[in-house]
């Protein structure tokens, strides 16, 4: 079958993949680059794509400037404690002193925000949380970035970015192919911002047969933003540092809202307070620096995230499961039961399908809790993501090369997940990260940086055979046996996906192992995703949907592997609770205080990893 | 199933698969009628349960942990700005509930920037984004610098 090509030329900014990230970006980059063309290839309807397709129930990062309640600095100092210390101070500090912007212009544009009766200010969930009605959060951000891109190519997935030709190391576009059309897309362009989101669905789920879309992160994230900076060359940094959630058991209903709104809290199987008992033991493992009850207790720091987790996961390998967390104290306010509930409407409908199929009635019984398997994602309490350069105003000169959040690629731009050390942006923090990254794509173009990039036929000819080739491998091969999906030739993206998922799951620290991996079981986990990629390339699929999956797969294999160097290289046990390395159970800050930065030689496939210093944002004077 | 189409209502408009961000809702060649391709990549997400003109798809919750007798029903309206909710338990019992989705006339209150004033020189070379200072913080105040806030980045291993 000969696939139609499709040439959109002389881009100046190619958002590819528009969710929270990418809407932002084509929306700012209207103002910086007024007559620039703008053009968004979005793998679904960006109408409802992304993390946020079916809403959210609150703006998980807004500083309150506007009312005296925080300055960027304290944020900064919080994704510090959570993150154990190692984040990407320069860029977090500046994502903060932005945030508030993106989050007013969304009340102006007509998101409902939550008042606070007493005060004249939203209504805090939280620290940094502030409660929304954001049924339409999606579609309102949408209609920003629709209004301002010159045109929106919906159902186009991107399968590579292009290189320029000319000059060594320079973006040239991307190309991909329509989910629906099977056309083939090639876009040429000066600058690509990537906000192709982040990863579920690469360790094996908690979810088995028809329930296995019900992760906690959406399983259309198909670990795009990586697979796609990580095939091009850019640099890679905390990819070891994924991400497992407690959430309600089975719908992975958020329970955010719960502890901070409806102070509900959390016991054991026998009804009493677990978490405190597992303290000195994992004080122990990461010191009193990073965990101080007495101090938190006083001073109401927070426990990191992870440590809370380590407490679930250790009383539940004790036996005295399951957790359950005491909602029926706040559910009998018939007020506080009905955000409860309308938390679940908002932004995980599946908690409330559940409930209602289980005859679960939070006001009469407690629900249960689970951590969930491991996501790969940089905008939640994780930071995985792409080594980009700060702001000239705030980064220090190794963290400064020239273009705010440009990764080491020249002209390759992200936001959201995209974006490695920066965790806790959350939406709002990804809106804001597009924005800053369209402002900077913008003055990149001005600076003549994007001028005379070359894309040959010869390249695009080639890329364009790789897509479809499962597709053709499909067709030559299905004949060979009489009917069903086994066959010797092929396999297909599911079996392919059945299987990375088990290797992650088994070797690199799943929640079936409780988590835990060391170096003998992450080198077995190497050599097997190597095995596995031989057969990537005689992957089959048998329409253009599944040729979809086929490439949401490749993506994904691309950040397992990814994933595992850096779980490997990285030799301490520095967030427990998200995984353990057993040959290394100590949190180690003499080596290992330190952010990690890989790159994998688009040419030879070998990775190199280094170390990077962090930076802490102090007081002056201290 | 999760998402599954009542056959005596579906005309076939296609508004669902136009809608679905994981691309499982399809016309069946046979029927014309929409259905589920790939339940297991379902996320329950209800985009395409809002954008259905006839009301023609359900969710039945996941089979390997969700019994069977309970619903969950929406209805979206951009035009009155609101979202209604009915919940329906196995055992009967029933729980509804409404919330805004907007609070402008849909799609009306998002600017073309290409119709605002353009940004001066002096703003391009600084670290001001579109509307700011002033969205940001609503008084005279200018952007958080580290000058301002009496900060430093310092290499360190301890904070
Ligand atoms: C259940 C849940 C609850 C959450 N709760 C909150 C909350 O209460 N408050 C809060 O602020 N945040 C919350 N978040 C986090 C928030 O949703 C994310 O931080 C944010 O959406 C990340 O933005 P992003 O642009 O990086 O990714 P996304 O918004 O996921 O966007 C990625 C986009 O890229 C597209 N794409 C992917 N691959 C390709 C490809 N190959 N080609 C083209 N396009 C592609 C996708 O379709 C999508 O549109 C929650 C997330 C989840 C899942
Ligand atoms: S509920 Fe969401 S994922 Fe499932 S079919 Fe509908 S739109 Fe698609
Ligand atoms: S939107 Fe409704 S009526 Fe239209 S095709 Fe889908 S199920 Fe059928």
């Amino acid at each position: 079958m000969a696939y139609k090509t499709i040439v959109e030329d002389n881009i100046d900014v190619l958002v590819a993949g528009a969710g929270l990230g990418g809407t932002g970006a084509a929306f700012e980059a209207r103002y910086w680059g007024q007559d620039k063309k703008i053009i968004i290839a979005e793998k679904a309807n960006i109408d409802r794509s992304g993390a946020v397709a079916q809403g959210l129930y609150a703006i998980n990062c807004y500083m309150g400037t506007r009312f005296g309640e925080n300055n960027p600095e304290d944020h900064v100092q919080y994704a510090r404690i959570d993150l154990m210390g190692i984040v990407r101070e320069d860029l977090l500090f500046d994502m903060a002193r932005h945030v508030d912007s993106a989050v007013h212009q969304f009340e102006e544009w007509g998101l409902p925000i939550m008042k606070d009766p007493v005060k004249d200010s939203y209504l805090r969930e939280g620290r940094w949380q502030i409660m929304i009605h954001g049924e339409s959060y999606k579609p309102i951000v949408a209609e920003a970035a629709k209004k301002n891109a010159d045109k929106v190519y919906n159902r186009v997935c991107i399968t590579h970015l292009l290189m320029d030709e000319v000059k060594e190391n320079r973006i040239a576009g991307a190309v991909g192919f329509n989910v629906r059309t099977g056309d083939f897309h090639v876009f040429k362009s000066k600058t690509v911002i990537c906000g192709a989101g982040g990863a579920s669905n690469i360790f094996k789920p908690r979810s088995t047969g028809e329930g296995m879309g019900r992760t906690w992160y959406a399983p259309w994230s198909s670990g795009s933003a990586y697979g796609l900076m990580i095939e091009a060359g850019a640099k890679m940094t905390q990819m070891e540092n994924r991400i497992v959630l407690a959430r309600f058991k089975d719908g992975f209903g958020p329970v955010g809202a719960y502890f901070l709104h409806l102070k509900t809290y959390t016991q054991n199987g026998l009804g009493e307070e677990f978490e405190s008992k597992w303290w000195p033991q994992l004080q122990e493992m990461v010191g009193k620096e990073y965990l101080d009850p007495e101090l938190s207790h006083k001073t109401h720091r927070p426990i990191p995230t992870c440590l809370r987790n380590h407490a679930m996961i250790s009383e539940v390998n004790a036996g005295r499961g399951p957790i359950h967390m005491v909602t029926m104290e706040a559910f009998q306010d018939p007020h506080l039961e009905e955000v409860g509930w309308e938390n679940f409407l908002g932004m995980t409908i599946s908690q409330a399908v559940l409930w209602a199929a289980t005859d679960v009635d939070p006001k009469h019984e407690n629900p249960e809790l689970t951590t969930s398997e491991p996501y790969v994602m940089g905008s939640h309490a994780t930071g995985s993501g792409a080594w980009c350069s700060g702001p000239e105003d705030v980064s220090p000169p190794e963290y400064f090369w020239g273009y705010n959040r440009m990764m080491t690629i020249e002209g390759l731009f992200g936001a959201g997940d995209a974006v490695g050390g920066t965790p806790h942006a959350f939406s709002s923090g990804s809106f804001t990260e597009g924005r800053l990254s369209a402002k900077a794509a913008c003055r990149y173009i001005d600076d003549g940086k994007g001028e005379g990039i070359v894309v040959s036929d010869k390249r695009i000819n080639e890329l364009k055979e790789k897509i479809y080739k499962p597709m053709e491998h499909y067709k030559i091969y299905r004949n060979e046996v009489v009917a069903g999906d086994v066959n010797p030739n092929y396999i297909n993206p599911r079996q392919g996906l059945d299987r990375l998922q088990k290797l992650m799951d088994e070797y690199c620290g799943g929640a079936t192992v409780s988590y835990m991996t060391n170096e003998k079981l992450l080198s077995i986990g190497l050599k097997k995703l190597k095995v596995m990629e031989e057969d990537l390339e005689k992957l089959a699929a048998s329409d253009f949907h599944e040729l979809l999956r086929a490439w949401e797969l490749m993506h994904r294999h691309r950040t397992a592997e990814c994933v595992t160097q850096h779980t490997m290289f990285r030799k301490e046990t520095r967030w427990p609770g998200y995984y353990y390395r057993g040959d290394a159970m100590k949190l180690d800050d003499e080596n290992w205080h330190v952010l990690t930065v890989s790159r994998r030689d688009p040419d030879t496939g070998e990775y190199t990893m280094e170390k990077a210093p962090v930076y802490h944002l102090v007081k002056d004077g201290e | 199933m999760p998402t599954f189409v009542y056959m005596t209502r579906c005309d076939g408009c296609g508004h669902c698969v136009d809608i679905c961000p994981s691309d499982i809702m399809h016309i069946d060649k046979t029927n014309r009628r929409a259905y589920n391709i790939e339940p297991t990549h379902c996320w329950e997400c209800f985009s395409c349960v809002k954008a259905c003109p006839q009301n023609a798809i359900d969710v039945r919750g996941y089979a390997d942990f969700s019994p069977l007798g309970h619903s969950v029903r929406v209805d979206r309206d951009e035009d009155k700005g609101t979202i209604a909710w009915s919940v329906k338990y196995r055992d009967g019992r029933e729980k509804s509930f409404l919330s805004p989705i907007t609070t402008k006339p849909w799609g009306s209150c998002t600017p073309n920037l290409k119709e605002v004033v353009g940004p001066t020189q002096e703003q391009r070379d600084g670290e001001l984004l579109f509307n700011e200072p002033k969205y940001i913080r609503f008084d005279d105040g200018g952007l958080h610098t580290l000058a301002s806030n009496g900060l430093t980045l310092k290499q360190g291993v301890y904070y």
